[in-house]
């Protein structure tokens, strides 16, 4: 019988062929934990009576969400996170780094095949790798530190398959919010998502970064993307036999496929405030904006921020309209300094910030107030997710995005 | 069989984590100092209004977005004796049982309740109310373990030879 990519996965870390439905205890590879977490990991972790982390080289530590700080109290989670890493002998600390979720590829903590947890729900993202990663609580967290194991429910999968070649403005943003509108913001719960076609093949690693990451906003537990060449170069490593056997065998089992043409896909937006209120950025033209943020562990990569730059070249930012751009990790930054593409954008009037969450998780840079409209490249756009809850929050591609900064108003990107 | 009944809270479908808990509470000290601010972007009298002992009752997705464990902790810590929802966010439902907060999934009691009304719960067979029975399931073997250990801290106390 045939196995889907998760099957592969779990067969390969526990040792036995496993099916939907079955229970498992699994070996952790490496685990994330970030700045809001750490305390309550912490406490838990010596709660439970552990003395020592299962190893101190398979967990890692990033400040992402609270750097720089903006309220008072934020950088007790830092001291807190310092003193834990210093008392169990961790090594892997990142303190002003970038986004979790863009650092545990980035910085190569994650290889395909892998099994990976983070105290974060967007810890999917690392599917676009091949590595099976899901998010999970503290009290999880803190009994895999002490163990180096969890138990999961084997999931089964949901098949998507895209063929054929991307319209010119439409990007892998625009496909995964129309995936989530047909799926429903539940219509993956407990379940993986695998993804394969020419559409995906052609993709760059960061463009399925961009899937991966939004998975969970279709309830999934984890989103998978065959290993190929493109996904070693971005891991820096060479594929083993087992990292090549990551693809759904044609006699795999899936509870349903969805089968795409990448021709019909349109730029498409996430309405306020539901991610699975889908419609095409045609249908909203004209609504009038009050700021665009692009950025996020979704859409901050050096491709995002080159096609913002793509249409802003040139151009300026409307009046009233504050354009926020904020680099997924210090790395895309530098990159995007020396490719000119941050002067592009400040040329253009974007306010540019330092790497990190910002406001995706509305702490800081660029909180609104009632009736204000965000176009925002983000993941979530969930009810007082960027300031008071009637602020209106629409999801789009970066291209999208930067076209909507421009007119200051929604509009079609061009 | 253990049972309970409770005054119920009327819910809907995917009530989301930043519901349950803004992102900007977060790091507040204790679950304590967060409670206030459970459900405050959707209803924020409803902290306030919660009496130990009620049951939630919600639509589809319960608990979808982040993986915050506040959301859990500050149900739990609300007074509210049990969440009963069309279905759940799978990592909400985890950390749910990790902290000892009972999830139930029912699909059709949603739909015939309505807020202020009485249920009663008969674990894992059936949710009572206006005199008709819904039925429920019973939990796994290893949730119920965690749960009957007390939450996942307690099952690694004794793990540690500490309980």
């Amino acid at each position: 019988m045939g196995e889907t990519i998760i099957e592969k996965i779990i067969r390969h870390n526990t040792g036995k062929a496993v099916k939907p439905g079955d229970i498992v205890t699994v070996n952790v590879d490496r685990v994330m934990i970030h700045d809001i977490f750490i305390p309550f990991v912490a406490d838990k972790f010596e709660e439970m009576g552990f003395q020592k982390l299962w190893d101190p080289d398979k967990v890692v530590l990033i400040y992402d969400h609270l750097v720089p700080a903006s309220q008072q109290d934020d950088t007790r989670h830092f001291h807190v996170g310092d003193a834990f890493a210093a008392k169990y002998g961790m090594k892997n600390v990142h303190r002003s780094d970038g986004i979790c979720h863009q650092l545990m590829t980035e910085a190569g903590y994650v290889k395909p095949g892998n099994i990976v947890f983070g105290t974060d729900s967007h810890t999917t993202t690392y599917g676009c790798v091949g590595a099976f990663s899901s998010g999970i609580g503290y009290t999880e967290m803190a009994s895999i530190l002490g163990t180096g194991t969890m138990w999961i429910k084997v999931p089964e999968t949901i098949k998507v398959v895209i063929d054929g070649e991307l319209p010119e403005n439409v990007m892998s943003k625009d496909i995964i919010l129309r995936l989530i509108g047909d799926l429903r913001a539940d219509g993956a719960t407990y379940r993986a998502l695998e993804f394969s076609g020419s559409t995906i093949e052609n993709m760059s690693v960061a463009s399925r970064m961009t899937m991966a990451n939004m998975a969970i906003e279709a309830g999934a537990k984890c989103a998978l993307f065959t290993p190929d060449e493109k996904t070693a170069a971005y891991c820096e490593t060479e594929l083993d036999e087992f990292q090549k056997s990551l693809v759904g065998d044609e006699d795999a089992v899936y509870m349903k496929t969805m089968t795409y043409k990448a021709e019909d896909f349109v730029p498409v937006m996430a309405c306020p405030s539901q991610v699975d209120k889908i419609r095409d950025v045609s249908e909203l033209q004209g609504e009038t904006i009050d700021q665009v943020f692009i950025g996020s562990c979704t859409n901050g990569r050096l491709e995002d921020l080159m096609a913002a730059a793509e249409v802003l070249k040139g151009k300026k930012v409307a009046d009233f309209v504050k354009l926020i751009v904020t680099p997924a990790s210090r790395k895309i930054y530098r990159q995007a300094i020396e490719l000119g593409i941050l002067d592009t954008l400040a040329e253009a009037g974007a306010i540019i910030t330092h790497p990190g969450c910002g406001l995706c998780c509305g702490r800081t840079g660029g909180i609104l107030t009632d009736g204000e409209k965000v176009v925002a490249t983000n993941n979530r756009n969930f009810l007082g997710r960027m300031g008071t809850s009637k602020v209106q929050i629409y999801l789009a591609s970066p291209k999208t995005a930067a076209a909507c900064a421009i007119a200051g108003k929604i509009v079609m990107p061009e | 069989m253990e049972a309970f009944t409770g005054k119920v809270w009327v819910l809907g479908d995917d009530i989301d984590t930043d519901i349950i808990i803004p992102t900007e509470y977060l790091a507040l000290k204790t679950i304590d100092d967060m409670k206030q601010y459970g459900f405050s972007p959707l209803r924020p009298e409803l902290a306030g209004q919660i009496q130990k002992g009620d049951i939630i009752v919600a639509g589809k997705n319960f608990g979808c977005g982040s993986s915050r464990e506040q959301a859990p902790e500050i149900i739990k810590a609300l007074g509210v004796q049990c969440v009963i929802a069309k279905s759940f966010a799978r990592i909400f439902f985890r950390n749910s049982i990790n902290n000892g907060l009972l999830l139930i999934e029912q699909p059709d009691l949603h739909d015939n309740v309505k807020e202020g009304d009485e249920v009663t719960v008969v674990m894992n067979e059936h949710v009572d109310h206006n005199g008709k029975q819904y039925p429920i399931a019973s939990l796994p073997e290893n949730l119920m373990d965690i749960i009957q250990a007390g939450g996942l801290v307690k099952a690694m106390r004794k793990l540690n030879g500490l309980d």
